[in-house]
């Protein structure tokens, strides 16, 4: 574990200046399911230089650096949920790609199926209406072609 | 000397769209055929004007004339000859040009073959769509002007953002105007309608087509820029919920929504003002996309031009036209009464459940990528809205919708039964259920979305072949299968291919495997049973980069079935690195090669990813666009559609 995060800081001071490729071999921790945690963790968080990508796609050294500190805060044996925590108390709510349901923000997630409910409410009187509404004087084209049909055979 | 004529068409063009905005609507109001008669060769000069305007542009950049602005900081002179070209919308100011171009194209296509629309409507659909490239004529002159010349000429050009230097974003930005603008005509359609009083049978008829197209050109331009996303990127991802994604995503969920709609008024004449409104939301979707694209509001990794003036200038052409149109339609909506009458259980019912489900899901998309910006404004929170929450919240109306489809497609008009339409599809269920179990046995303790996808895409695809077996008759003679109309064809084409697009990004995003490590040359290793081999890595050089190429041996049970060459190019001119994957691409799965840096102690980084089904996303979109243009072609719009007589297009009912 000490091994570890020597080598990240050596890594981190070393590839400063070069451009690296999202997750790289040396980031990768020896425990797969812990690195998978770490990526499912990394998934969510957005990297802050970017313009829109998560820090597990990004290949900006500041992504490269949370993805340590996020592989660094789970070997020292915090849950997903501390993990994020952590980040988020340093970096602001900006950090979460998946917004809180926390304030406002409950309308962003019931908007969705708020207005589905509306949407069917008002479909479905829309329909009764239609159903049961005042019929033709006249026969329409498609009835009186039926018609034609039904007398025919 | 021709840059100078470019922009002299340009000026004029805007003249002439002032001219035809008024005069043509001033005669169909007062009943004057000769002002009404205006609007043609007034749409044909726009367009004529646009056209050669953006000829003057493309030949500046064809020669590299680096006194224009816009050359200089898009273009070099050692680029390419294609990306030279696609150079002259790969930036604000000449996409711009491309947009007008396209506006005015399908102005003057509308009046070319608009002979069979009653004067009136005909003039007044002009005069809406020239005022509309009125204003985005305004915005290229006075805010976005591309014909602009620098002083002191420079030696030579800044070069196009190397990202943008690739065949499939090459033609991306086209297919997606078409689209975009295509629906501008949609728009006329129904403000014209609006100031008419009057949608009719034929009206949906007229509109169909127009929206057709639109929805055809954007699923393949929304298809390309994904496929682009796959392979440039460097990690294979299709689809990231970026705003400017987005901005594309809703208008083809809205003209999705409107093409079904304007089959009830064509069939039916129901859901009349549904469509109207439907119609001016379509287009209103595509400015808020340019908005969203060219203001700068939202980061995002495409946004081009963040320039708050130009912003306030789209948004004003923005409240302008969406406002009016929908300040007109609550004033006329009233007069626009339904006729048919139908059963809760029907075709014309299961459409509304398509349409709910379609604008719903819009409007998701759409909250979820102003909620930034609302929050900011609102509520002084800097948060983001990112992918997760859009596959949260998004998916949920797919499955429905692809659920209901199979279902809602077969049921009879006005009144149909739904226990006779199962009663059909229930083989198709069947094997869609199998299927499912099938995959769900085979894989253990991952998540659901495989088999689920599995079962959505197996339901459709044999939903949409038992809708066409059902045509046939009673007896099931299939040789009828070739003389069905085509619209019938469309129709279970394009939902198959929905279904072959479902089946594909379930299997991607289910299934995939990754392998990180870094790659000794001549050592092979193996991931997901496949072993490759680093053979060499060369420094190459190209036109106008320099790349670090990998020779890599893919092989299969000892078998060599591919090399790939994944590079990482080197821009010069404009310093930039990009990646360049190289895939193996096959029916039931890719192999993603990707090349990273080389490592002190010998060796470069790799990165390998098995990716199942991934052509299948797209193979499925060039299907519904397929099935669009099928449907296109149908008999009944291409025998004079102006007739308000009814053609047995539609078959037999199934009964």
């Amino acid at each position: 574990m000490q091994g570890f995060r020597r080598l990240a800081l050596a890594v981190m001071l070393a590839g400063a200046a070069l451009p690296a490729l999202a997750v790289n071999p040396d980031e990768v921790l020896e425990d797969p399911a812990l690195e998978e945690r770490a990526r499912d963790i990394s998934a969510g968080l957005r990297c802050l230089v970017c313009q829109n990508e998560s820090i597990d796609e990004s290949n900006a050294s500041l992504a490269r650096d949370l993805r340590l500190l996020v592989r660094e805060r789970l070997l020292e044996g915090d849950s997903n949920e501390e993990v994020v925590d952590y980040v988020v108390d340093r970096y602001g709510e900006f950090v979460l790609l998946r917004p809180t349901t926390g304030g406002w923000n409950w309308l962003l997630w019931a908007s969705g199926p708020l207005l589905f409910l509306i949407a069917l409410t008002l479909a479905a009187i829309y329909l009764r209406a239609r159903a049961t509404g005042p019929a033709d004087t006249g026969l329409s084209e498609d009835e009186q072609k039926r018609l034609d049909e039904i007398l025919k055979s | 000397m021709i840059t100078e004529l470019g922009h002299f068409a340009l000026i004029l063009a805007f003249l002439v769209s002032l001219v035809q905005a008024v005069v043509p609507l001033v005669g169909a109001h007062k009943r004057w055929p000769g002002w009404m008669a205006m609007a043609e060769p007034a749409a044909t000069a726009q367009f004529a004007l646009t056209a050669a305007s953006f000829c003057a542009l493309t030949y500046a950049f064809v020669v590299s004339d680096f006194s224009l602005r816009l050359v200089y900081l898009n273009s070099h002179s050692a680029k390419p000859m294609i990306y030279k070209i696609s150079g002259v919308w790969g930036n604000h100011e000449g996409s711009m040009l491309l947009w007008v171009l396209i506006l005015t194209l399908f102005g003057a296509l509308a009046a070319w073959f608009g002979g069979n629309l009653p004067p009136t409507l005909r003039a007044r659909v002009l005069a809406v769509q020239s005022s509309v490239a009125a204003a985005f004529f305004a915005f290229i002159i006075f805010t976005s002007n591309p014909f602009l010349r620098l002083g002191v000429p420079p030696f030579d050009g800044q070069d196009l953002n190397p990202l943008l230097q690739d065949p499939g974003l090459a033609f991306h930005p086209p297919f997606l105007y078409l689209g975009y603008v295509g629906l501008s005509i949609c728009f006329s359609f129904a403000v014209a309608a609006l100031i008419e009083g009057r949608v009719d049978a034929a009206w949906g008829r007229w509109v169909r087509p127009w929206t057709l197209v639109s929805w055809v050109f954007l699923t393949i331009g929304i298809a390309l820029g994904s496929w682009w996303a796959y392979y440039e990127l460097g990690w294979g991802g299709f689809w990231f919920w970026d705003p400017v994604e987005n901005a594309s995503f809703m208008p083809w969920l809205f003209a999705a929504a409107l093409l079904h709609s304007a089959i009830v008024v064509e069939k039916r004449e129901a859901l009349k003002s549904w469509t109207v409104l439907l119609a001016i939301l379509a287009f209103g979707f595509s400015l808020i996309g340019t908005f969203i694209v060219r203001s700068g509001l939202l980061t995002s990794v495409h946004a081009f031009a963040n320039d708050p003036e130009r912003g306030q200038f789209i948004l004003m052409i923005l409240v302008f036209f969406t406002g009016g149109a929908l300040t007109l339609f609550a004033a006329r909506a009233q007069a626009m009464e339904a006729k048919g009458v139908f059963g809760v259980v029907s075709r014309e019912s299961a459409l509304v459940l398509n349409n709910i489900l379609l604008a719903v899901s819009s409007f998701v998309v759409f909250v979820g990528t102003m909620w930034p910006f609302v929050a900011e404004m609102l509520f002084d929170r800097k948060l983001s809205v990112g992918p997760p929450f859009f596959n949260m919240a998004f998916t949920p109306f797919m499955v429905v919708l692809g659920l209901a489809l199979p279902l809602g497609s077969m049921l009879a008009w006005k009144r149909g039964k739904l226990s006779r339409v199962a009663r059909d599809l229930a083989p198709a269920f069947g094997l869609a259920l199998a299927l499912m179990g099938l995959v769900w046995a085979m894989q253990t303790g991952r998540s659901l979305m495989g088999p689920i996808g599995v079962f959505l895409g197996t339901w459709l695809i044999a939903g949409a072949a038992t809708d066409l077996v059902s045509r046939t008759g009673r007896n099931r003679d299939l040789s009828r299968l070739a003389r069905l109309p085509r619209a019938d064809w469309g129709k279970a084409v394009a939902h198959a291919g929905l279904g072959v697009t479902m089946l594909g990004i379930a299997g991607l995003m289910a299934w995939q495997e990754e392998d990180i490590r870094v790659a000794q040359l001549n050592e092979s290793f193996e991931v997901g049973g496949f072993t490759l081999e680093l053979l060499s890595v060369d420094r190459v050089q190209g036109p106008n980069y320099i790349s670090t190429m990998g020779d890599v041996r893919l092989s299969k049970d000892g078998r060599e079935i591919a090399r790939l060459n994944p590079e990482k190019r080197n821009y010069p001119v404009a310093e930039m690195p990009t990646t360049e994957a190289a895939i193996d691409y096959r029916v039931m799965r890719d192999v993603y090669v990707v090349i990273g840096d080389p490592q002190e102690g010998g060796g470069w980084v790799m990165r390998t990813y098995i990716k199942p089904l991934a052509n299948w996303i797209w193979a499925g979109s060039i299907l519904m666009a397929l099935g669009g243009t099928l449907s296109l072609s149908d008999r009944r719009y291409r025998v004079a559609a102006g007739a308000a007589k009814p053609t047995p297009a539609t078959g037999v009912p199934a009964e």
